[in-house]
């Protein structure tokens, strides 16, 4: 797994061109608990950079740290080849890093158009009688809606009466309208049945097409793999290995997933006693 | 006609302001007695200490600027239920009322505000009576209608009104997506603290004599008002055009037990029910809203 580890890294620097993002050694402890440790893989543009792992595996800390939400400990943050540091989510949106939040950020009460723009509305008008846009607002959820390919009947409506793919789909189309060049997406489809998911996986390739660097995030390899171009495994904080798609069958990597050793024993302890069943 | 008005009038200013905090997620239980402390504030400095009335008007609104800060900040700051932090001021003021007016006049009331300078201006603008159609209406029913006609339009129609509703809606949520949350709740509480100024300084040169204990009680009538509204409890839902309206079922109610010639004390059982049925019809708003969740 070493060797892997190493082959993936080396392919990751070698390839023509900074990569958007790249992540080099960074860790992250609180107090005297090390939540991530030595993680680095590159997010490239019109690439998707999968990072997998378990609960509690720290892919919730990296986001934090990717989003400017948490200081990384240790460790680089490199943007178009130089470093950087977020000291806030701001920071982060301004670089044109956009994370879709699994909760999603989103007011249920309020309408498509109010959450499309929400923390960025644009304004009309001048001194005390600066206002909200809101014609333009409307129109431009519409349109950017439709390039993703989401028809929406009513912008008006409440963001609550959407469906999950629907919600997720206006997130992504939000991050996207707002020049994200980096779109990190936090399990987008693990509260999502098997249509809706592969309704979020279609978004994804296509924010890609468009030539963004997606990171996704999840637990699930078989929504992971057929979009994934590198999979970053994670396990209690630390990597298991950054893979560019060629290395890694989707079997080796539900198995890498799954915890290999651990699932086969499961399997027979749970098959235990034969003939009883 | 122009005597429910006026009920609903003062009422109203503090419902519409309430509602805006309620909508931004948070109660201020001090607001009653704090429409006391700005109308006590104006009746002391204006009499005891001599000065202009617009002095001491000003006096009071940095007062209640000040008061409205300490709210939001402690209540941003902590994490605290705005529930707790706002009773805890609330008791302190109205400790602070009784205590301070007796200190400087030595009973529980402040009056003779008619006869300090400035004070026929200041009647003028906050507590002089106007006709239309030969029925008189008090100044304070344009205000109301003012404050209601502003707050209606920075709520729907300005980026701080967007902030509103996404705070409390979630205000984790909105706080990601690069949402001012604490600025925007902060500013809220002052400027619930600031329509307080403004219904004390009507009290105070309206009644030229101020009651220490005035106000007291008022906070909850203007959280019914504005439920009555449609505001929702739980924030992130609500109208400020509702909440006048709130205040104006409110005032019809109250002077239409007096007309009926029922007795007086019928009124709180009313005001229950309007308040449950309120409730309810909100949930059911909500409810639709988040039904389709997935």
């Amino acid at each position: 797994m070493t060797g892997a580890t190493r082959a993936g890294r080396e392919r990751g620097t070698t390839d023509s061109g900074a990569p958007l993002l790249e992540l080099r050694g960074i860790g992250k402890d609180f107090g005297s608990v090390i939540a991530l440790d030595g993680i680095s893989t590159a997010v490239r543009a019109g690439e998707v950079t999968c990072v997998l792992g378990d609960n509690g595996a720290g892919k919730s800390t990296l986001i934090k740290v990717l989003a400017g939400v948490h200081r990384p400990t240790r460790g680089q943050l490199l943007l178009d080849g130089s470093p950087v540091e977020f000291g806030a989510p701001r920071d982060a949106l301004d670089a044109g890093i956009a994370t879709v939040y699994q909760d999603l950020a989103m007011i249920p009460l309020m309408a498509i158009w109010r959450n499309f723009f929400l923390g960025s509305e644009p304004t009309t008008g001048w001194g005390p009688f600066r206002r909200f846009d809101a014609t333009t607002a409307r129109d431009v959820t519409r349109r950017e809606l439709a390039a993703m390919g989401i028809d929406i009947r009513d912008p008006d409506q409440p963001v609550g009466t959407l469906s999950g793919g629907e919600r997720q789909s206006v997130a992504i189309a939000r991050a996207v309208h707002f020049g994200a060049r980096v779109l990190i997406l936090d399990e987008p489809t693990s509260a999502l049945g098997v249509k809706q998911a592969g309704v979020v996986l279609r978004y994804i390739a296509q924010a890609r097409d468009r030539g963004l660097g997606v990171v996704f995030i999840t637990h699930n390899p078989h929504h992971a793999h057929p979009v994934g171009d590198r999979f970053l495994l994670l396990n209690r904080g630390r990597s298991m290995g950054d893979f560019a798609k060629g290395e890694l069958t989707r079997e080796q990597l539900t198995e890498m997933m799954a915890g290999g050793d651990e699932l086969t024993e499961l399997a027979e302890e749970l098959e235990r006693p034969p003939g009883d069943g | 006609m122009a005597n429910w008005l006026d009920v609903a009038s003062t009422l109203g200013i503090m419902a519409v302001a309430v509602a805006l905090l309620m909508i931004g997620g948070h109660f201020d239980l001090s607001a009653g007695v704090m429409t006391g402390t700005t109308a006590l504030t104006v009746g002391v400095v204006a009499v005891e200490l001599g000065q202009n009335i617009w002095v001491a008007i000003a006096a009071a609104l940095v007062l209640a600027l000040a008061i409205g800060f300490l709210n939001g900040w402690l209540v941003t700051r902590t994490g605290l239920p705005s529930f707790i932090i706002t009773l805890g001021t609330f008791l302190m003021l109205q400790g602070l009322n009784l205590g301070l007016t007796k200190l400087f006049t030595g009973t529980v009331q402040v009056r003779g505000l008619a006869d300090v300078p400035g004070y026929h201006s200041a009647e003028l603008v906050l507590a002089s009576t106007i006709s239309v159609f030969g029925q008189p209406f008090r100044i304070a029913i344009v205000w109301w209608l003012l404050l209601t006609a502003v707050a209606s339009w920075v709520l729907l129609r300005t980026r701080f009104g967007n902030w509103v509703f996404a705070t409390g809606g979630d205000e984790v949520a909105s706080r990601n997506v690069g949402v001012p949350a604490r600025r925007t709740t902060i500013a809220l509480f002052m400027t619930t603290a600031g329509a307080a100024w403004l219904v004390g300084s009507i009290t105070a040169v309206r009644l030229t004599s101020v009651q220490a204990n005035t106000g007291t009680g008022q906070e909850l009538i203007y959280i019914v008002a504005a439920v009555i509204g449609g505001c929702l409890l739980t924030g992130g839902f609500g109208s400020a055009v509702g909440a006048a309206l709130g205040a104006l079922i409110f005032g019809m109610t109250q002077q239409g037990i007096v007309y009926l010639n029922w007795d007086a004390d019928w009124f709180y059982f009313f005001l229950g029910a309007m308040l449950l049925l309120a409730v309810l019809t909100n949930q059911l708003v909500r409810r639709y809203a988040e039904a389709a969740r997935r």
